[in-house]
C-alpha cells in the first residue's frame, strides 16, 4: 500500500461515480416537480447507467495496470484535519473496490429500470427515485472511501436510505416502525465501528487505509492476537453484524421487507447488506493479525447461515423466505472471511447479488401478477405475498417462473450455476481451514445450511409456481406476466446468475482458471504476509469429495421438498395450525418477542423512571425545590424578628448593645 | 479597525434607540426594523471570518480603552479562534430569531427591545477581555431573557422565569466573588490590580487551594448555564415556557456561554484546579450525555424532548473540553456551533406546528407528513444532524470529541458513545409518532406546509448543517492554533 502510486494514473473522473447519483437526487428530489413519471424514472436510471459506465472505465483502466500498481488513491479535498488526524475526501481504487463498484452500479442500474415498471402509478414515484439515487451515492462512497470515516459516511448514509425506503409507505405504521427499527439496530453495529476507529487512532495514529494496515502489520505482526487488535476485530465485526444482519442483530432485515420490492432486491439483498462483508474484507489485516477475532467471525457467520436457513423453512410470506435466505447467505460470506478466504466471501457476495436480486425482483413480479388476480375480482383482503395463496403461477408468468427457477438453482448450489462455484469455494476453504488446526464447526454449519437452503427454496418454487392456483376465486383471468420493463431485467439477471460463476472456477479444474481470485489476491496479500498465514487449500481429492458432498446435500434438500410438495401434494398449513417445533420456526424462535421483553420494554421503563422519579422527584423536587424550601423556611424563621412592634425592636436593641459591650470588653 | 467589534456588539443597541421612539401600534415597522438591525449586525460581522488571521492565537480586532480608571477596569474587546465562530453564530442566529418570532403578538415593542438588548449582551460576553466587563455583559443577558420567558412565555411562564433567574443569579454571584478575589490577589508588575483577562492569564499564579475555590465558583456559574447534570432542571422548564424565539436563543447561544466560560476563563485561569476537577467533570459530562438521552426518550412534549436532548449534546461539549487534547477540544468547539444550529432549528420546527395547533404533545399529532411533506423532510434532516449522521454537522463534533476522549479516557468514551444509539431512539421515535402512520386527529387535517417565512428561517440553518458536515475544514482551520494555545495554557 503506497500513497503516491496514483500520481501517474489519472482517475480523477472517478468523482463522477458519485456525482451522477447526486445529480439524480437533486434533480428528481427538488427540480423535476412537473416531470412526467416516465421521465423521472428514466432520468434517475440514466444517472446510474452513467455511474456504471464510469465503473467499467475505471475497471478497464485498472486492469491495464501492472498487478502491483493497482492501488490508486484519488484525493479530492481536505476533509477533516485536526492535529494528527488527517482525513481527506479521497477514493481508493483497487481490485476490491472495482469489483464492488461494478456490482453496485450494475445491479442498481437494472433495478432502477425495473422500478419504472414496478412503482408505476405510485403517488410518491419521484421521491422513490430520489431515495434510490441517494442510496447509490452513499453506497459508492462506502466502497470507494480511502479511510474509515469516509467509508463510515457511506455506511450510515446507506442506512439512512434504507430507513427512508423501508418506511416508504409510511401511512402504514408497521412499515414506518420497520424503518425505525432498522436504523436503531444498525446504530448498535455502528457503535462498534466507532469504537474500532477510536482504537485504531489510539494504537496506530491514523484512520487512513494506506496508514493503518502497514502500521498494524508493524505493531502486531510479531505478536498476533494482541488485545487491541482482537478488540478492533471484534468491534468491526459488531459493525458487520449490524449492517450485514448477522446473529444476533439480524432482526431488522426481515422487517425491512416492508419496503417496496425493488428496495428489498437492491438494498436488502444485493448491495447494502453486503457492506459488512466488504468492510471485513477491506480490514483483512486486522483479522489475520487476530486469529481469535477471526474464529468468532467464522462462528458467527456459520451459525447465522444455519440458523436463518431453519427459519426459512416455515415462512409463508414470499419475501420473508427470501429475507431469511439473505441472512443465511450473508452468513456464508462472513464465514468465508472468518476462515481467511476473503476473496471467496467477495465472490459469493457478487454471485449472490445476481441471484438474490433476481429472486427478489422475481418475487416482485409474482406479487404484481397476484395483484392482477385480486384486481380482477376486486379483492382487497387476500395477502398477495402469502405463498399459500399462490400455486400454478408458472402457466401465467413463464418468464418470471423460468428466471426464478434459475436463481433457485444458483442459490441451491447446483453445478453449472453461479452460486455453486462461490458457495463451494467457501465450503472448501472452511473445511481446509478446519483441517489445519482450526475447527470444522463452521464447515458443518455451512454444509447443513446448504441442504436446508435447497429445501426451502424448492418449497418456495413448488408452492408458488406448481400445483393448483389457490388465490382469489375467479381471479385466474387477471393473472398476467409482468411488462417487459420488469421481465427484461429478470432475464439479464438470470444470465448473470448462470455465467457469473465462471470467473471463479474451482481449483480442481486448474488454479489459473480462477481469474476472480487472481484479480483480488493482491488486495489480501499484505494481510496474509503480515500474519504469515496462507488460506488453507484443500487437496485435489478432498476438493472433489467436498464438491460431491455439497451437491448431495443440495439434492437431498430438493428431493425432500419434491417429495412433500409435488409427490404428496402438501400445501402450507394456516398459521393457527402450526404446532411443535414447526411453530417455533414459524415464530422465528420468538427472538423478536424476547428482545422486546428483555431490552425494549425495560429500557422504556428505565427512561420513564429516570424522568418521572429521578429527574422530577429527586433532582428537581429534592435538590432544587428542597434548597428553595430551606431558604423560604429560614426566611420565615427570621421574619418573626421583623414583626413591626417597636417594643420588641427596643428590647433587641438593648440585648444587642449588651452583647457588643460584652464582646468588646471581655 | 478598532471600532469593529464595538460596532458588532452595539448595533442591536442602536436599533433599540430607534425602537424606543416607535409607536407600539406600528407592528410591521417594529418587526422589519428588528430584522434589518439583526441582518446588518450579521453582515457587519461576516468579514471577520475572512479577515481573521488563523495562524495566531493572539486576540484580534482589539478595541481597548480605559473605562473605570481608578479600579483598573478597561473596555477591552477582542476575538481569537475560540470566540470567532461563536460571535458569528450569534449574529447569524439574530435575523433567524426575528423571523421565528412570528407568533409573538403582545407587547411587540418590548419584546424586540428585549431581543436586541439580549443580542448585545451575548455578543459582548463573547468578546469581552476584561473580567469586569464580561460580568457586566453576562448580567445584561439575564434580564431580557427573564422578560422574554416571563412575559411572552406559556402558561407556567412566571415559574419558569423565576427559576431561570434565581438559578443563574446564584451562579453569577459566586463568579463575581471569584472575580473580585482574583482582582485583589493579583498584582501585575507596573500595573497593579487588574481585571484584564490577557494579563491575568499570563500572570495569575494562585495557590492550588485558592484555585480550587475559584474554579468551583466559576464552574458552578458556568455549569448552571451549560447546563450540566445535576443543575439542568431549569432548562426544560425555561424551554417549554419560552416562546419559540426564546428557545432558539437559549439553545443556540445562551447555553454556549456556559461552555465558553469554561474554555475561556475557568480552565486556563486555574489549570491546577482543572487537574483535580477533571475526573468529576468528565463523569458529570458522561452522565449528562446518557441521562439527558434517557430522559428524552420518555418525553411526551416535543419541546421538552429537545430540551433534554440539549443536556445530552452539551455533555459531549463538556466531555471534549475536559478530555484536553486537540481532537476532543476541537470537537467540543465545533459541537457548540452544531448544537446552536441543529437544536435552534429543532426549536423553530417545533414552533411551526405549535403555531398552527397550539399543542406540543407528540400524542396530538400522528401521520401529519401527508399534509406537511416538506416540513417532514426538513424535520428529519435536522433530526439526523442531531443524531450525528455522518455527512452532516453533528457527526463532526461528536466524532472528534469521542476519538479524542478515547485517547486519554477510553472507558468514558465508550460510555459516551452509547449516547449515539440513544439519540437515534428518541428522535426517530418522535418522528415516527408525529409524522407517520394513520391520521389520528381530525384537527390535524388543517395543517399546512412550511410558509415562506418559515423557509427563510430554516434554509440558512440547513446550509450550514450540510456545510460543516461536508467540509468541516472550512471552520476547523479557524481555531486550530487557538486550541493549541489553550491546551498549552491549561495542560501543564
Amino acid at each position: 500500500m503506497e500513497h503516491d502510486v496514483g500520481h501517474s494514473v489519472e482517475m480523477g473522473y472517478s468523482i463522477w461515480l458519485v456525482l451522477f447519483p447526486l445529480i439524480g437526487l437533486i434533480v428528481n428530489g427538488l427540480l423535476a416537480r412537473r416531470w412526467p413519471e416516465k421521465l423521472v424514472g428514466w432520468f434517475g436510471s440514466l444517472m446510474i447507467v452513467g455511474s456504471f459506465a464510469i465503473a467499467v472505465a475505471l475497471f478497464l483502466q485498472l486492469s491495464g495496470l501492472d498487478p502491483h500498481d493497482r492501488v490508486v488513491h484519488v484525493s479530492f479535498f481536505n476533509w477533516l484535519h485536526v492535529g494528527s488526524l488527517q482525513l481527506d475526501f479521497a477514493f481508493l481504487i483497487d481490485p476490491l473496490s472495482s469489483v464492488m463498484m461494478l456490482v453496485v452500479t450494475g445491479i442498481s442500474a437494472i433495478i432502477h429500470i425495473y422500478s419504472i415498471g414496478y412503482m408505476h402509478g405510485d403517488p410518491r414515484f419521484r421521491a422513490f427515485f430520489s431515495y434510490l439515487n441517494l442510496f447509490v451515492f452513499f453506497m459508492l462512497l462506502l466502497v470507494l472511501g480511502n479511510n474509515y470515516p469516509i467509508m463510515f459516511i457511506g455506511w450510515e448514509g446507506v442506512g439512512l436510505a434504507s430507513y427512508l425506503l423501508i418506511g416508504f409507505w409510511w401511512e402504514d405504521m408497521a412499515k414506518a416502525t420497520a424503518g425505525m427499527k432498522a436504523f436503531i439496530v444498525n446504530r448498535i453495529g455502528d457503535f462498534g465501528m466507532l469504537i474500532a476507529m477510536f482504537l485504531m487512532f489510539k494504537y496506530l495514529g491514523s484512520l487512513n487505509f494506506a496508514d493503518v494496515f502497514p502500521r498494524a502489520a508493524g505493531v502486531w505482526g510479531h505478536s498476533p492476537d494482541a488485545g487491541p487488535v482482537i478488540a478492533i476485530g471484534l468491534m468491526l465485526l459488531l459493525g458487520a453484524v449490524g449492517k450485514s444482519a448477522q446473529f444476533p442483530l439480524y432482526v431488522w432485515l426481515p422487517d425491512a421487507m416492508a419496503g417496496p420490492t425493488p428496495v428489498s432486491a437492491l438494498i436488502h439483498a444485493a448491495t447494502m447488506v453486503t457492506a459488512g462483508v466488504y468492510m471485513i474484507a477491506r480490514s483483512a489485516m486486522f483479522f489475520t493479525l487476530a486469529p481469535t477475532a477471526m474464529l468468532i467471525v467464522a462462528l458467527v457467520g456459520g451459525f447465522t447461515a444455519l440458523y436463518a436457513a431453519t427459519i426459512g423453512i416455515k415462512q409463508f410470506d414470499i419475501k420473508k423466505v427470501l429475507a431469511y435466505s439473505t441472512v443465511s447467505q450473508l452468513g456464508y460470506m462472513v464465514m468465508a472471511c472468518g476462515v481467511a478466504a476473503f476473496g471467496s466471501g467477495i465472490f459469493h457476495l457478487m454471485t449472490h447479488a445476481f441471484f438474490k436480486a433476481l429472486l427478489f425482483l422475481g418475487s416482485g413480479a409474482v406479487i404484481h401478477t397476484m395483484h392482477g388476480a385480486m384486481h380482477h375480482v376486486n379483492d382487497h383482503t387476500t395477502d398477495p405475498q402469502d405463498i399459500r395463496n399462490m400455486g400454478g403461477l408458472r402457466k401465467y408468468a413463464p418468464v418470471t417462473f423460468w428466471t426464478f427457477l434459475i436463481a433457485t438453482l444458483a442459490i441451491s448450489g447446483i453445478p453449472g450455476f453461479s452460486g455453486f462455484f462461490s458457495k463451494d469455494e467457501i465450503l472448501a476453504f472452511s473445511f481446509a481451514h478446519g483441517m489445519q488446526g482450526g475447527t470444522l464447526i463452521p464447515w458443518i454449519f455451512g454444509l447443513v445450511a446448504a441442504a436446508i437452503t435447497a429445501f426451502y427454496m424448492f418449497r418456495l418454487v413448488y408452492l408458488t409456481f406448481y400445483g393448483e392456483y389457490k388465490g382469489p376465486e375467479g381471479g385466474e383471468p387477471g393473472l398476467k406476466e409482468s411488462p417487459p420493463v420488469m421481465t427484461v431485467p429478470l432475464i439479464v439477471l438470470a444470465v448473470l446468475s448462470v455465467v457469473g460463476g465462471y470467473v471463479g472456477l474451482p481449483a480442481v479444474l486448474g488454479e489459473r482458471l480462477n481469474v476472480f481470485k487472481q484479480w483480488l489476491d493482491p488486495v489480501f496479500h499484505p494481510a496474509y504476509e503480515a500474519a504469515r498465514i496462507h488460506p488453507a487449500h484443500p487437496t485435489i481429492s478432498q476438493e472433489w469429495a467436498l464438491i460431491g458432498l455439497s451437491v448431495i446435500a443440495a439434492l437431498i434438500g430438493i428431493v425432500i421438498a419434491w417429495n412433500l410438495y409435488i409427490r404428496r401434494g402438501k400445501v402450507g398449513l394456516p398459521d393457527s395450525a402450526q404446532r411443535g417445533f414447526g411453530r417455533v420456526l414459524w415464530a422465528k424462535y420468538y427472538v423478536d418477542e424476547f428482545y422486546h421483553a428483555v431490552f425494549v420494554r425495560p429500557l422504556i421503563g428505565l427512561c420513564r423512571i429516570a424522568w418521572r422519579f429521578f429527574d422530577e422527584k429527586i433532582v428537581d423536587g429534592g435538590l432544587v425545590h428542597g434548597s428553595a424550601k430551606t431558604v423560604r423556611w429560614g426566611g420565615g424563621v427570621l421574619r418573626q424578628l421583623q414583626n413591626g412592634i417597636v417594643g420588641s425592636y427596643a428590647v433587641m436593641l438593648v440585648i444587642g448593645v449588651i452583647l457588643v459591650l460584652l464582646i468588646v470588653y471581655f | 479597525m478598532s471600532w469593529w467589534l464595538t460596532a458588532i456588539v452595539f448595533i442591536p443597541t442602536i436599533g433599540v434607540l430607534v425602537l424606543l421612539f416607535a409607536p407600539p401600534a406600528r407592528e410591521k415597522f417594529i418587526r422589519w426594523w428588528s430584522f434589518a438591525v439583526m441582518t446588518v449586525g450579521f453582515l457587519v460581522s461576516l468579514p471577520l471570518f475572512w479577515l481573521f488571521d488563523a495562524s495566531t492565537a493572539a486576540f484580534q480586532f482589539i478595541d481597548k480603552a480605559p473605562w473605570i480608571r481608578s479600579l483598573g477596569i478597561d473596555y477591552h474587546l477582542g476575538v481569537d479562534g475560540i470566540s470567532l465562530l461563536l460571535v458569528l453564530l450569534t449574529t447569524f442566529l439574530g435575523p433567524i430569531v426575528v423571523l421565528g418570532s412570528g407568533s409573538v403578538t403582545r407587547h411587540l415593542k418590548g419584546y424586540f427591545i428585549s431581543l436586541l438588548i439580549l443580542q448585545t449582551g451575548m455578543l459582548g460576553a463573547f468578546v469581552a477581555l476584561d473580567l469586569f466587563l464580561f460580568y457586566v455583559f453576562w448580567e445584561v443577558m439575564l434580564i431580557p431573557m427573564y422578560f422574554i420567558i416571563g412575559i411572552w412565555g406559556g402558561v407556567a411562564r412566571i415559574y419558569a422565569a423565576v427559576k431561570f433567574f434565581i438559578y443563574t443569579m446564584i451562579g453569577s454571584l459566586l463568579m463575581l466573588i471569584g472575580i473580585l478575589w482574583i482582582y485583589f490577589n493579583t498584582t501585575v508588575p507596573g500595573i497593579g490590580h487588574t481585571f484584564d483577562y490577557t494579563l491575568l492569564v499570563q500572570h495569575a499564579n494562585f495557590p492550588v487551594q485558592a484555585q480550587m475555590w475559584l474554579f468551583a465558583a466559576f464552574a458552578l456559574a458556568f455549569a448552571i448555564k451549560v447546563p450540566m447534570f445535576p443543575f439542568h432542571t431549569w432548562l426544560p422548564d425555561a424551554h417549554v415556557e419560552a416562546p419559540t424565539a426564546g428557545s432558539v436563543i437559549l439553545a443556540g447561544v445562551l447555553l454556549k456561554l456556559g461552555t465558553y466560560g469554561f474554555i475561556r476563563f475557568a480552565m486556563p485561569l486555574f489549570p491546577d484546579a482543572v487537574v483535580s476537577f477533571r475526573p468529576l467533570m468528565l463523569a458529570l459530562a458522561v452522565i449528562g450525555i446518557i441521562y439527558g438521552a434517557i430522559v428524552s426518550i420518555a418525553q411526551k412534549d416535543m419541546k421538552k424532548l429537545v430540551a433534554y436532548s440539549s443536556v445530552s449534546h452539551l455533555g459531549f461539549v463538556m466531555l471534549g473540553l475536559f478530555a484536553l487534547n486537540t481532537q476532543a477540544v476541537s470537537g467540543a468547539l465545533i459541537q457548540m456551533v452544531n448544537h446552536g444550529l441543529s437544536t435552534g432549528a429543532l426549536f423553530l420546527l417545533v414552533g411551526v406546528v405549535y403555531d398552527r395547533r397550539h399543542t406540543r404533545l407528540i400524542a396530538d399529532y400522528g401521520g401529519i407528513a401527508r399534509f406537511m411533506p416538506w416540513y417532514a423532510v426538513v424535520f428529519t434532516a435536522v433530526a439526523l444532524s442531531s443524531i450525528g449522521l455522518p455527512g452532516l454537522n453533528g457527526f463532526i463534533g461528536e466524532f472528534l470529541v469521542l476519538v479524542g476522549t478515547y485517547q486519554a479516557h477510553p472507558v468514558w468514551a465508550i460510555f459516551a458513545a452509547t449516547g449515539v444509539i440513544l439519540a437515534a431512539i428518541y428522535l426517530l421515535w418522535m418522528i415516527r409518532r408525529v409524522f407517520f402512520g394513520e391520521l389520528t386527529h381530525d384537527e390535524n387535517k388543517s395543517l399546512t406546509d412550511l410558509n415562506a417565512r418559515e423557509w427563510a428561517s430554516l434554509l440558512p440553518l440547513l446550509v450550514f448543517i450540510v456545510w460543516i458536515g461536508v467540509h468541516p475544514n472550512t471552520f476547523l482551520s479557524k481555531f486550530t492554533v487557538s486550541i493549541q494555545h489553550f491546551l498549552a495554557q491549561t495542560v501543564q
